[in-house]
């Protein structure tokens, strides 16, 4: 240890550890100290330094707009949808994986559960397409047709698309977020499953008293990591998704479309910064705030 | 009444059912697209969209062909971009975390916060994309497609840390260091070759952000010639629709009318997962255990 001490050379290491750091203060440090443009008129001709100051105009603005409700509302909605309904899926193919976790064909089953999980949301967008194309779509081509119903324009009606997002996103993500129950659940002690079996207890209830308590403060992390990130939404989701239709935004429009439509589509600075600082430090709130709640449930599993 | 090993047995039968059917929830939706990519347009244009039908065609795959300059190229730009950034990745990954893995190392926990904070606060997409166009002129350059956001992961770095930490005994690099070798010599002689499993699991989440990101080139590329597979992807989309929507019809040709565009369009879905759907098969094993490790601590 001493040895080791001695001989660690810190130049070189410090020369290792250059271009990753060099990265990280580009990548993630200077755009933490851009955030000021959120507070100033930037003039491009100034320089963003030496513009002026423009206060908590920007969020004055952007707070007075319907906008900022919408998209504060959906960020919000879909994201508690995400968090409950997500959690009980993962749990629930979890708890039937593990009974069959031997067999061949579960890795096949894993393989097909993952697959979506790992497309883009390009491709996830053609294959929305596919089904909900207005005169092409299998809904209404097959389905709607079969069952003498008229057909629906899906990409102009915002009233289905909390369900359609919702269904895409659990079809995307459950069966990979089992994978963290899943491994929870292999590694419970299996003594208690021997002692329930002895005294008679079918599945269902070794389940219910053995496997779901155990499985609590897993699930309790999770969740409460998912809260720190419940400011946050999955850009191609709510963006490539729906295909960008403008009469969707009401039921489409998010924190992180919003900013990308304000800057790019609008050029306003003002407010999609404005809504990006709100974003990031509200959203930094919410991680500290879950992580002190994880330190007072379970020390061991608190990020910091 | 049901023996408790009667009601298990009954019990595992549901659970294979109930899984087959979500197995198929999940892989049906794949079926579409692919059938849809082999069917006759004129099937299409009556029926839509279909998971079966009676006739099929290569006329999409045909047409692509015929295309192969514009697809192969989009495909050559997004195989450099996962190629190049995922070796950039990893190495200045590793170089990173093998310092922070370090006892003896002065500022290991300096930069290891560094580290760690980048992963609990951002400053947003604003001024991120400010800096890259306006400061480093990334706009419409290659570069804008391999280096912003996903270039190196702090949460990565942490990864490789960790398993650097418990899984490289610390007895070799001792005795490595008694015979006189360098810190980078222990590095890249030592660390880098008995970590393959930790490298192939963050090279491969790399990778994979890497071949399906298309967000870079929304923000940075408008060049069309230098989009990679996604975003060709996206611009079809668009595209088809400005053609179907009627506002194009005075300057569609004749020979457009005969294009298999719905085919065709679904063909090039399948072609940009097909590489994942080729590799799956034998990086399922890293990228279970990558999510597992990833979750235990970061």
């Amino acid at each position: 240890m001493t040895l080791a001490k001695k001989r660690t050379g810190t130049g070189p290491l410090l020369l290792l550890a250059l271009p990753g750091l060099a990265y990280l203060l580009i990548n993630n440090y200077i755009p933490m100290l851009g955030m000021v443009i959120a507070f100033k008129n930037v003039d491009f001709a100034k320089g963003i330094l030496k513009s002026p100051w423009a206060g908590l105009k920007n969020f004055e603005f952007l707070f007075k707009t319907n906008d900022a409700f919408i998209m504060i509302r959906n960020t919000l909605l879909y994201n508690i949808v995400f968090i409950v309904l997500g959690t009980v899926c993962a749990i629930f193919i979890a708890v039937l994986m593990h009974e069959v976790a031997k067999r061949s064909y579960s890795k096949v089953m894993q393989a097909g559960l993952i697959l979506p999980n790992l497309i883009s949301m390009v491709v996830v967008s053609y294959i929305a397409y596919a089904f909900l194309s207005a005169d092409r779509g299998f809904l209404n081509e097959t389905i709607l047709k079969g069952l003498g119903k008229e057909s629906v324009n899906w990409y102009s009606e915002s009233k289905y698309w909390p369900f359609i997002l919702v269904i895409v996103q659990i079809w995307k993500t459950a069966g990979y977020s089992s994978i963290i129950y899943m491994a929870a659940i292999a590694g419970m002690d299996q003594a208690l499953y021997e002692a329930a079996r002895m005294d008679g207890a079918g599945k269902l209830k070794q389940i219910f008293s053995i496997t779901l308590p155990q499985l609590k403060p897993t699930v309790g992390i999770m969740v409460l990591f998912a809260i720190g990130r419940i400011f946050s939404s999955d850009f191609g989701l709510f963006y490539q998704v729906p295909m960008n239709s403008g009469a969707l935004y009401g039921a489409t429009q998010t924190i992180d479309t919003y900013v990308y439509r304000a800057l790019m589509q609008l050029g306003d600075l003002g407010m999609s910064s404005a809504a990006g600082v709100f974003q990031s430090i509200v959203g930094f709130a919410l991680v500290l705030g879950a992580n002190y709640l994880v330190r007072r449930v379970d020390p061991d599993s608190a990020l910091f | 009444m049901m023996s408790a090993a009667d009601g298990d047995k009954a019990f595992k039968v549901f659970a294979i059912l109930v899984l087959s059917v979500i197995t198929i929830g999940a892989f049906v939706p794949f079926l579409l697209i692919v059938v849809a990519s082999f069917t006759e347009e004129s099937a299409i244009v009556e029926h839509g969209y279909r998971f079966v039908t009676d006739r099929l065609s290569l006329d999409a795959y045909a047409f692509m062909l015929s295309q192969f300059g514009v697809i192969s190229r989009a495909y050559a730009v997004s195989i450099g971009v996962t190629v190049v950034g995922t070796a950039l990745s990893l190495l200045i990954t590793t170089m990173l975390a093998y310092p922070m893995s370090r006892p003896g190392f002065k500022y290991r926990n300096v930069i290891a916060f560094l580290v760690f904070f980048s992963l609990l606060f951002s400053g947003g997409v604003v001024p991120s994309y400010i800096m890259w166009t306006r400061v480093f002129h990334l706009r419409d350059s290659y570069l804008a497609l391999v280096i912003p956001t996903y270039l190196m992961s702090g949460f990565n770095a942490l990864l490789v840390r960790n398993y650097y930490k418990n899984s490289v005994p610390s007895a070799l690099i001792e005795s490595a260091q008694i015979d006189g070798a360098s810190e980078l010599r222990i590095f890249f002689r030592i660390m880098i070759p008995l970590s393959t499993p930790v490298n192939v699991t963050i090279g491969l989440f790399t990778g994979i952000a890497y071949w399906n990101d298309w967000i870079n080139a929304l923000y940075y590329i408008s060049k069309p010639q230098m989009f990679g597979i996604q975003n060709l992807l996206m611009r079809m989309m668009t595209n088809l629709q400005f053609l179907t929507s009627g506002q194009a019809a005075g300057m569609v040709g004749a020979g457009a009318v005969d294009l298999p565009t719905n085919a065709v369009r679904m063909s090039m879905a399948v072609i940009g997962i097909l590489p994942i759907l080729i590799g799956f098969p034998f990086l399922q094993k890293y990228l279970t255990k990558g999510v597992v490790v990833g979750a235990v601590k970061g």
